[in-house]
């Protein structure tokens, strides 16, 4: 097994995926070299270390390149299984849902939010806002099939699927600043609303999530990089 | 097969992802009940076990549902941990490798484009969706030579999670050579990858999971005249 030495993760601040691998590091308490990248500008080491997608996070462990969060985030638990906090059930039916809902949010949670802040209409923002209501309800069912009663996705304390959720949770938070959607309404999904609450307020997520007027900030810039026709808050 | 375990496969027969099950069952030497699903009337229990998609395929364990083909390799994998051979290698480095190949052979670059050309209303819809499935076979062939280090596989030695990701897809590279005379695996360009679908295609446990290629060709056609019949019929004389 590699050991703890030599390990960088190449990010950017405001990326939830970035953010994903954080909080499982923070998990695993793993200490490691933060590298932030500029995403117009890429780094040679950015574009040696994921030459086929280019893109962050990337994890270098003892000079070899893990690449796409999911992958990164099991992967270090795999790596590091006697380090700190398990961040997989051991079962394999439990990981194979947590597994399911994380592809879930990444295949339809995160273009709904991302098409909300790209919306080039109000009837295209409005399409998508209600995209995500319709994934957050699903997630909503999902927790309570998940949690049983307990206060995470993975029980009494964070797991897989809590990280692959909870990393959007500032860009929802920035969204919800610019365009006035609420993503987490106490009447349509209580269990989801207290999780989120009960997730920010944990010292992982306090650690490395960035603030939401981080994201707000990114976003206008992009807006005006990019000249979208619609204007935020 | 371990006692008492009761598998039932919800599948389609020309679906790669439902293959792509099969092939995991026999390469782990697992016997299990194959249940065809009619798409434009799903049964119950498929309805029930994958409320969320709605899609095959899903495994059923003892009455647990699984969804989402690569999720269900892996399951299969670590369920049935003792049995057959690994589908996964041991070394989290290594194995991470085999994950990242798995979803690269999924996402929109290799399979959507490919659908794309084969869909294509016009040439240039189809030239494009095969310049960007062309780039991504030569990226695979790539990673086929790092992932076999010199073996057949990119597994190594042993048939893997990626050989059987991508070897889910044969019968329909097949098809779309007969139909549209186009290999996607040139041996000229990517002779790894040619040499590899050749020796995976003749493997049993391939040869039990695969459709058969003129059924594919088959349906693929159908499916076209259909595609062009709709078409034609939306257009305004």
């Amino acid at each position: 097994m590699a050991g703890e030495g030599d390990i960088k993760l190449l990010g950017m601040v405001v990326s939830p995926f970035v953010v994903r691998v954080r909080m499982a590091l923070h998990r695993k308490g793993v200490s490691y070299e933060y590298v932030e990248q500029d995403l117009f500008n890429k780094s040679e080491l950015l574009l040696r270390s994921n030459p086929v997608n280019k893109k962050v996070p990337v994890l270098i462990h003892g000079g070899k390149p893990i690449c796409e969060s999911l992958v990164i985030v099991q992967y270090a638990d795999e790596v590091w299984s006697g380090k700190g906090a398990s961040i997989f059930p051991a079962d394999p039916h439990e990981r194979a849902v947590a597994r399911f809902w994380a592809a879930y949010v990444d295949d339809k949670l995160f273009p709904a939010y991302i098409g909300i802040m790209k919306a080039a209409t109000e009837e295209a923002r409005a399409e998508k806002a209600k995209e995500a209501l319709v994934v957050l309800a699903n997630l909503e069912e999902a927790f309570a099939q998940c949690s049983k009663g307990k206060p995470f996705f993975a029980g009494d304390s964070v797991g897989y699927l809590d990280l692959a959720v909870g990393c959007n949770l500032f860009w929802l938070e920035a969204i919800r600043k610019m365009f006035g959607v609420t993503f987490f309404d106490v009447g349509k999904t209580p269990l989801l609303a207290a999780w989120a609450e009960r997730f920010a307020g944990t010292e992982m997520a306090r650690e490395v999530v960035p603030d939401a007027d981080t994201a707000v900030v990114f976003a206008k810039k992009l807006q005006a990089r990019f000249g979208s026709n619609t204007s935020a808050k | 097969m371990a006692g008492g375990d009761d598998l039932k496969l919800l599948g389609a027969w020309a679906s790669p992802f439902v293959t792509r099950v099969k092939l995991a069952l026999n390469f782990k030497g697992l016997s299990f009940e194959d249940v065809e699903e009619d798409l434009s009337n799903k049964s119950e229990l498929l309805l029930s076990s994958n409320p969320v998609h709605k899609k095959v395929p899903v495994l059923v364990h003892n009455g647990k549902p699984i969804c989402e083909s690569v999720i269900i390799v892996q399951y299969i994998d670590e369920a049935f941990a003792g049995i057959g051979p690994a589908l996964l290698p041991s070394d989290p480095y290594e194995r991470a490798i085999a994950r990242f190949w798995a979803a690269y052979v999924d996402d929109k670059v290799l399979v959507a484009p490919w659908v794309q050309s084969l869909r294509a209303k016009t040439e240039e819809e189809k030239s494009e969706g095969l310049k960007q499935t062309f780039a991504a076979v030569e990226t695979l062939e790539g990673a086929l030579r790092e992932c076999s280090k010199g073996e057949g596989y990119f597994g190594g030695e042993t048939v893997g999670l990626v050989d059987i990701s991508l070897g889910s897809l044969l019968s329909w590279l097949n098809a779309t050579e007969v139909i549209s005379g186009t290999k996607i695996f040139d041996p000229v360009k990517t002779p790894l990858l040619a040499a590899w679908m050749e020796r995976f295609s003749k493997l049993d446990a391939a040869k039990a999971a695969l459709p058969e290629v003129d059924r594919v060709v088959e349906f693929a056609k159908k499916r076209q005249a259909q595609a062009a019949a709709a078409a034609a019929a939306s257009e305004t004389k």
